[in-house]
């Protein structure tokens, strides 16, 4: 069991380029929550911030991991990936910029919502990002 | 004791249940668990889908109606067909001889539930247009949908349309034509013959609204079987039938209740999911993205929707070619030919139904949480992580509960104990911590003496 009662730490592998499973720590992270009985709205901004990130990943990085930090008071999803980076993080934050593939965007993803989206739902995000190297974003969420 | 919202047209028989699991192991919300060798449900988590009552092998669970009798306590009574129950009948019976049995049966009026959704469409379109920001707007046809959506995405209770269902708009127009024509209010029954469980519960306690216009509620499969005996013993009815030609309805109405008889009716992007798990599957996933490009979902709990329901009698395969048949024929006659007054006189009482065509909020009741504090509900959910660690992800059901995961939930609220999992047991057992003579006794906790070859509990 965790030393902090107050606290759980659960971790998700996300493998880049492969939509099929995207969505998968998402769904989890939102099972979490539903049990410990966390408001609605809350869930539902926490899962369409963190399902745009995951998705993020997949379709820039080689891979990735998400790391969960859950207590009573709130949320933090921390996405680290391995891959190319980003290399204007203000550009990227602009609602229709995009750099994916058109083969990404047949799929329904990439239409440049990700990044405006996610920093529109979540209740605090941060970015850090270098070049060829990868990105990490550290989304939170307060309950109360 | 926990508050209980619902009511269940689906009841358990002890008596007669043989405590195989299957109902258990069907059921898509977990609301099912053995104990002392019997099915027991939560009421709570049920959506009365019906999964259960078809899996039981020995009938032990049955679908609770009105006594047939009831409808000679009133002086007009009314049979409110859904246009399924025609479906269930082989070609050579015609509707003519259903309606004429039902009336030897001892109804005094047929009205056709299809008849509701003329006013509804309407309505259905003006609110898609009204509330974009609810969208996707999900239809309440179907009240195992409604309850579903209730219990275990209540965040979209937002998305609900909250209107009245066909049958409900077509037992309040019925009502108030035969009141206007000089029937007393209490003198009417109107009862509706059912393809399910889940409309046996909505009528019951609606979801939403709490009265009914309905009367009572009688099991489609006793009518059929009624109807078709009759029918097979050469009886083709005393063709004392003197309803309107049941034909009076429009192919779209004919076919509102199969699967797409909705959505195909509906403006922009709408989409129809039937069968219960296809509909949860698809839930799941809407929720990780805002989907605001779809403007309407059709959702239903049995797979080829109505036609499927678990009290229907026919394949219901069959049953939607037939009414895809009616409903193609309805639309080859020629306008003006078999004159629809029944349309005509529903359109005088259109202001009527749309003032009465609201329904209230449904309200989330989730039962995912462990705990209604999140302060305990972390503990809880903690000894849940710790216990699946021991547990072998095998979801045998042994246990008494449907997977490890519900167990090591059950264990967590209190109401299972570890030793229940029969690996554990084996476990134990090699480490001594526990007899043979202890895990039997467990064993025969959960699913009861004589399958163990003793006596009865």
């Amino acid at each position: 069991m965790s030393h902090d009662s107050h606290t759980m730490h659960f971790e998700y592998n996300v493998e880049g380029g492969n939509f099929t499973r995207a969505g998968y720590a998402s769904s989890e992270i939102k099972k979490i929550l539903k049990q410990l009985n966390v408001d609605m709205g809350i869930i539902k901004r926490t899962v369409v911030a963190c399902y745009e990130a995951e998705v993020n990943v997949v379709a820039h990085a080689f891979s990735g991991t998400i790391y969960v930090d859950v207590s009573t008071e709130s949320i933090t999803i921390r996405l680290v990936d391995e891959g190319p980076g980003i290399p204007d993080i203000d550009l990227a934050m602009q609602e229709g910029y995009s750099t994916a593939s058109s083969k990404v965007r047949e799929m329904g993803f990439g239409a440049g919502m990700g990044l405006p989206n996610i920093k529109k739902n979540a209740d605090k995000l941060e970015i850090s990002s270098e070049v060829n190297k990868g990105t990490t974003l550290e989304i939170t969420m307060f309950f109360n | 004791m926990a508050v209980k919202y619902f009511h269940h047209a689906l009841k358990f028989r002890k008596e007669v249940c043989i405590g195989c699991s299957h109902c258990m192991n069907v059921c898509p919300t977990e609301a099912i668990r053995i104990h002392g060798g019997k099915a027991e449900l939560t009421d709570n988590r049920c959506v009365d889908c019906g999964k259960c009552y078809m899996a039981c092998p020995v009938g032990a669970i049955i679908v609770e109606q009105d006594d047939f009798s009831r409808i000679f306590e009133y002086e007009h009574r009314v049979a409110l067909i859904p246009n399924v129950l025609l479906g269930q009948f082989p070609e050579k019976v015609s509707i003519n001889q259903i309606c004429s049995v039902l009336h030897d049966l001892g109804f005094t009026h047929i009205f056709e539930v299809e008849h509701g959704t003329r006013i509804l469409q309407g309505a259905m379109e003006e609110y898609i247009q009204e509330y974009p920001q609810k969208k996707p707007l999900i239809s309440t046809f179907c009240p195992a949908i409604v309850r579903l959506i209730q219990v275990q995405f209540p965040a979209m209770t937002e998305n609900l349309m909250l209107l009245k269902a066909p049958l409900d708009i077509a037992a309040t127009y019925f009502r108030k034509k035969l009141i206007d024509q000089g029937a007393k209010a209490d003198e009417i029954g109107i009862f509706y013959i059912t393809p399910c469980a889940a409309k046996i519960a909505a009528v019951k306690s609606p979801v939403g609204d709490e009265t009914s216009d309905i009367t009572g509620v009688i099991n489609m499969d006793f009518i059929f079987n009624k109807v078709y005996t009759s029918v097979k013993q050469g009886h083709s009815g005393k063709n004392t039938c003197k309803v309107p030609s049941l034909s009076a309805l429009e192919p779209q109405e004919m076919l509102w209740s199969l699967t797409e008889g909705e959505s195909s009716l509906m403006p922009g992007r709408a989409l129809a999911i039937d069968e219960i798990s296809n509909v949860i599957e698809f839930l799941e996933r809407l929720e990780n993205e805002e989907n605001r490009d779809i403007d309407f979902l059709e959702l239903r709990a049995c797979d080829q929707s109505c036609a499927g329901g678990i009290l229907t009698s026919g394949n219901r395969f069959f049953t939607v070619e037939r009414l895809q048949k009616h409903a193609s024929e309805a639309g080859t006659e020629l306008p003006g030919e078999g004159l629809n007054q029944e349309a005509a006189s529903m359109m005088q009482y259109r202001d009527f139904l749309m003032e009465n065509i609201a329904v209230k909020k449904v309200l989330p009741r989730s039962m995912d949480k462990l705990d209604d504090d999140t302060k305990r509900a972390m503990l809880k959910m903690q000894m849940v992580r710790e216990i699946m660690k021991s547990l072998p992800y095998v979801d045998c059901g042994l246990c008494g509960s449907p997977t490890c995961n519900a167990l090591a939930q059950d264990i967590a609220q209190g109401r299972a104990e570890i030793t229940h999992c029969i690996f554990i047991q084996k476990k134990y057992e090699q480490k001594e911590w526990l007899s043979h003579h202890e895990s039997m006794e467990i064993m025969k906790e959960i699913w009861g003496n004589e399958k163990f070859g003793e006596q009865k509990n």
